[in-house]
């Protein structure tokens, strides 16, 4: 009786998000506040019964409810509580249903931090949130019923989830990466509600910005969630492959930081409003276009969900309606009045514009490298790979210019910023970065060029963002003094700026001087490996919950001195029988030491992968200094205010404006 | 003028959407092979029935024929076999199998057991002439013209389907040129 | 620091025989070692699901893996090996596209990109310097909303 629950549940949901698409859209353009008024309680509801559905699939999980179809594959009696927990979105209907509920909490908050706002922009913003939301429940009410039954025959037991998946990492990762990409719904509700309303302006750049921001946060969490999970999982010690799955992740991401800049300059200056309308809707599309290409199986990965050309063309209908809807919307309604603002060609302004310039060709980068083999298919002029070689070399130079563009920009001031000053201002720390950046070389041996610019890129983000917190602290009452007086917002700058730093750090020093080695083993055979050496203690084995493993014994030493026990296993699982390589791993906050059992070569011989990896966890410590920056940000006064004043929410919003001397209020 | 910036966007989403729409439904790890219109690469392997005979190259000369990749191992080389055998017994298809990692004596009888659709089976244990052709994943079936050139590679298993839409229009474009 | 402790290492142990372990695929020297670890990683496997030859267990990955193998001992360069597994298995594993007149727009898009991007931002400089710091007139719907409004103002603040 339950799993039917839910899918009543998911209809219900699917009407209340008909009604919240339909009903405050049409008070808003008409003026009838009494329509206007459905938005918030059509919103609870909406998120009333995915949530139900969502409770009524976990139940089914937790339960062992083989009847359903999508849990008899995907789950098993023998798994961990916790496991046929995330096993709920462990395949494409249930992370589906996720992806509503995501929506569905988004929308919900939207209409519960939303006071402030004028109800016209509230009730356009929760419709274009609604309709996003009955694209996605008519997909899975139609294609993709996560309580299919398969009655009569209900299976003894299920199939099992992925051995692959049986992992922390599930449990984490794809909720995160799933609060980043359908956050951006809210920008993207925003942007065209602005459309919609014409009020395209620094108070809608305002109230964008902190929604925007937290998705952006959760996003990061998420693909470094990713990436750490592959790393230690998969058995090679790879963090990053280019797979167009990833890329799909990190689309949306690259979009995503040009679009939080270029708000911050909608914000402040009135300017570029249109490009950051444009931004809202790319980013949003980039999230749609990445939930498309995984489900879809028009690319190969391994992080794909099982292809279905029907589903696959539903998919590519809702993007396209939504996408192509939005981009009619905005070619007719994008403001092309040029706000007539005089900025010197070193302002900010023009920084946060060339970050855009990069930020987007990143993107239109990787977009165009993993959709091309699909284009040249299409023309039928043969099937290509394009894989990590190509992404290296072409988005490095990126990454590179954005630091160290990012670093200068960091000095410059709004409006205007004098060349010369510039200059002077940026000697000192250049000189101290080019130091610091040797002396990392030297301590890593070995010079290439690529390290270099990696390093120095990093190093000098780091010397800029500190000499400027510096020089912005210093205060007549005092440092401390100095410090407490910036805002939040800045800090979250700080923190953000910094973790870029880090990633870009650890990325190099892993790329450059890392170690990998795949060496032919007998117990009591010593492989050195860098500075350290692995002692293989021999293979035994043992028993887990649902599997049996040989289970490998290594000592690690460094100069005579153990540092580590390492015990890499593969592991056959009883259901499915899939062997898995489970490696080892030494983490430690300077390198990683990391060992996996390869292939059997001969009675006592095997096959030992070892590697050395320096500076890897900097790499995810990056991210979550980006993410911690964005809700510092977002926790900033300005959002917290309370409106004092008691005008009617028109001429509220008008005051609410920022006027500096720019006609950017008018839109 | 600027106007006409904004509809930018729009045009290249909808060309992105044609391309991806194009995408659905087709199986990316159907691969073209890297010897079509090249000759069968030279080999020096023994005949699977015959093993004091050695073949070479010059066993594709003189005819059109179909060169069918398999293995005991390989389930899906089990399912086509019954659509090997229609084709050499009713269409009269000339069929030369390539063993490809298998065991003699294991596919010796395999052959006795299903029936043997082929003309000559070459033994490539170690699959030498198997990684020559570019093969991945067995069951796989070339078409080689009558001066022992590659025209086609079938990637999967044969049936009547594949047959007709597939590897006969090759054929026939074989015999018109040749 | 750490190079002059590897020095110091390196000279104890040589003095010490310690021998290391082979390589599964082994080498004379190390940088071969590696080379061959760089090749491997940037050759796809053509049957797998986006793997590269290094990382797949797949039956086809391990005859490539060989044949790298055996031409890098043979002396062949990379070229050499890259083709003569292109020349088998088609350019689908090659992981670095060539550069010819179908890649072409792949291997330009982001030197359009940003170059085009550089040209905007420089037009955008250029317009911002013609401007003065004038705003635009407002439109007469404008002007009118505006007139209305400061008339309300001055009736509640005289009333």
């Amino acid at each position: 009786m339950y799993p039917e629950l839910g899918q009543l549940a998911l209809i219900l949901a699917l009407l209340l998000a008909v009604l919240l698409s339909v009903v405050p859209l049409v008070g808003s353009l008409t003026g009838r506040d009494n329509l206007q008024a459905f938005a918030r309680p059509l919103a609870a509801g909406m998120f009333v019964f995915v949530g139900l559905a969502f409770a009524v699939l976990t139940h089914a999980f937790l339960t062992d409810d083989f009847s359903v179809a999508y849990v008899a594959n995907n789950s098993n009696s023998m798994l961990p509580w916790y496991y046929k927990f995330s096993a709920v979105w462990g395949g494409h209907e249930g992370s589906l249903l996720l992806w509503i509920l995501m929506l569905a909490g988004w929308t919900l908050a939207v209409a519960i931090f939303s006071r402030r706002l004028p109800a016209v922009m509230i009730s356009q913003v929760l419709s274009v949130l609604g309709m996003v939301s009955v694209g996605f429940m008519l997909f899975i009410v139609v294609t993709s019923n996560p309580f299919d039954r398969l009655l009569p025959n209900v299976p003894a037991n299920g199939a099992d989830l992925n051995p692959l998946l049986q992992d922390f990492g599930l449990i984490v990762h794809p909720p995160m990466l799933y609060m980043g990409y359908v956050g951006f719904a809210v920008a993207f509700a925003f942007a065209i509600a602005a459309l919609i309303n014409g009020r395209l302006d620094a108070a809608w750049a305002r109230w964008s910005r902190p929604w925007t921001t937290v998705a952006w946060a959760f996003l990061s969490i998420g693909i470094a969630l990713g990436s750490w999970w592959a790393y230690y999982e998969l058995g090679w010690g790879g963090w990053w492959f280019w797979d167009p799955v990833e890329n799909a992740s990190l689309l949306p991401w690259l979009s995503g930081t040009a679009l939080m800049h270029s708000l911050a300059v909608t914000e402040k200056r009135g300017v570029f409003k249109s490009w950051t309308v444009l931004l809202a809707i790319v980013t949003f599309s980039l999230s749609l276009l990445g939930t498309f290409l995984v489900r879809s199986g028009v690319l190969t990965s391994v992080h794909a969900f099982a292809s279905d050309p029907e589903r696959g063309t539903f998919l590519l209908a809702l993007l396209a309606f939504t996408i192509i809807a939005s981009l009619i919307l905005y070619a007719f309604r994008a403001p092309v009045v040029h706000v007539r603002s005089r900025y010197g060609s070193l302002s900010r302004e023009i920084f946060l514009l060339l970050n855009n310039v990069l930020l987007v060709s990143a993107t239109l980068l990787v977009a165009v490298g993993t959709l091309y083999p699909l284009v040249l298919d299409f023309f039928d002029l043969g099937r290509i790979s394009i894989g990590e070689p190509f992404f290296n070399l072409t988005f490095s130079p990126l990454a590179v210019a954005a630091g160290l563009l990012m670093g200068v920009g960091t000095f410059s001031r709004w409006k205007k910023t004098d060349a010369g000053w510039l200059a002077r201002k940026l000697l000192w720390p250049l000189a101290v970065s080019m130091l610091i950046s040797t002396a990392v070389m030297v301590s890593y041996g070995g010079f290439t060029p690529w390290a270099f610019l990696g390093i120095f890129t990093a190093v000098w983000v780091t010397t800029a963002t500190f000499w400027d917190l510096w020089g912005k602290s210093s205060s007549k009452k005092g440092r401390i003094h100095g410090l407490k007086r910036q805002s939040r917002s800045y800090y979250g700058m700080v923190l953000g700026h910094l973790g870029l730093a880090i990633t870009m750090a650890g990325a190099t020093v892993v790329s450059n001087y890392g170690i990998e080695r795949e060496v032919r083993m007998v117990p009591g055979d010593v492989a050195e490996v860098g500075d350290y050496q692995f002692v293989f203690k021999g293979i035994g084995e043992r028993q887990g919950k649902n599997f049996t493993a040989q289970y490998g014994s290594f000592d690690v030493m460094r100069d005579g001195k153990p540092v580590a026990e390492l015990h890499p296993e593969k592991r056959q699982y009883a259901v499915g029988m899939s062997v898995m390589t489970e490696a080892d791993i030494d983490g430690g906050l300077f390198r990683d030491l990391f060992v996996a059992v390869g292939e059997r070569i001969s009675d006592d011989a095997w096959a030992i992968r070892l590697q050395y990896k320096p500076l890897i966890r900097w790499l995810w410590l990056g991210a979550f200094f980006m993410a911690a920056g964005g809700f510092m940000a977002v926790s900033d006064r300005r959002y917290r205010i309370r409106a004092r004043a008691t005008e009617p929410s028109a001429t509220s919003s008008l005051s609410q404006t920022d006027t500096q001397g720019t006609a950017g209020a008018v839109s | 003028m600027k106007r006409f910036w904004l509809f930018m966007p729009l045009v290249v989403a909808i060309i992105v959407g044609v391309v991806l729409f194009a995408g659905i439904g087709k199986d990316p790890t159907k691969l073209d092979s890297a010897l079509i219109g090249k000759p069968v690469p030279a080999f020096s392997l023994k005949d699977l029935k015959n093993p004091g005979s050695t073949l070479d190259e010059s066993l594709f000369r003189g005819e059109i024929t179909l060169l069918n990749v398999w293995g005991t191992w390989c389930p899906s080389c089990r399912d086509e076999h019954e659509a090997l055998m229609w084709l050499a017994r009713e269409k009269k298809v000339a069929i030369i199998g390539l063993n490809y990692k298998d065991n003699r004596d294991d596919a010796l009888v395999w052959l006795d057991r299903l029936g043997d659709p082929y003309r000559t089976v070459i033994y490539d244990p170690k699959g030498m002439l198997g990684f020559d052709l570019g093969v991945y994943g067995a069951p796989e079936t070339f078409v080689i013209d009558a001066s022992g050139v590659v025209r086609y590679r079938h990637v999967g298993v044969v049936n009547g389907d594949v047959w007709e839409q597939v590897l006969l229009p090759v054929i026939n474009e074989a015999r018109g040129n040749g | 620091m750490l190079r002059m402790m590897c020095f110091v290492m390196a000279v104890m142990a040589s003095g010490i025989s310690a021998a290391d372990v082979a390589a599964v695929y082994d080498f004379d020297t190390r940088s071969e070692e590696q080379r061959y670890q760089n090749l491997i990683a940037e050759l796809r496997c053509p049957k797998c699901q986006n793997q590269n030859i290094a990382d797949s267990n797949s039956p086809i990955s391990k005859d490539m893996r060989n044949v790298v193998y055996q031409m890098m001992l043979g002396g062949a360069s990379n070229d050499e090996i890259v083709e003569s597994l292109v020349g088998r298995f088609g350019e689908f594993v090659k992981y670095k596209p060539d550069l010819d007149s179908r890649t072409f727009m792949l291997w330009a898009t982001p030197v359009i990109a940003v170059l085009g991007g550089l040209l905007v931002v420089a037009g955008v400089v250029v317009r911002s310097r013609r401007a003065g710091t004038v705003a635009p007139a407002l439109s007469t719907d404008e002007q009118a909303r505006i007139d209305k409004m400061l008339a309300e103002r001055n009736q509640n603040g005289n009333g």
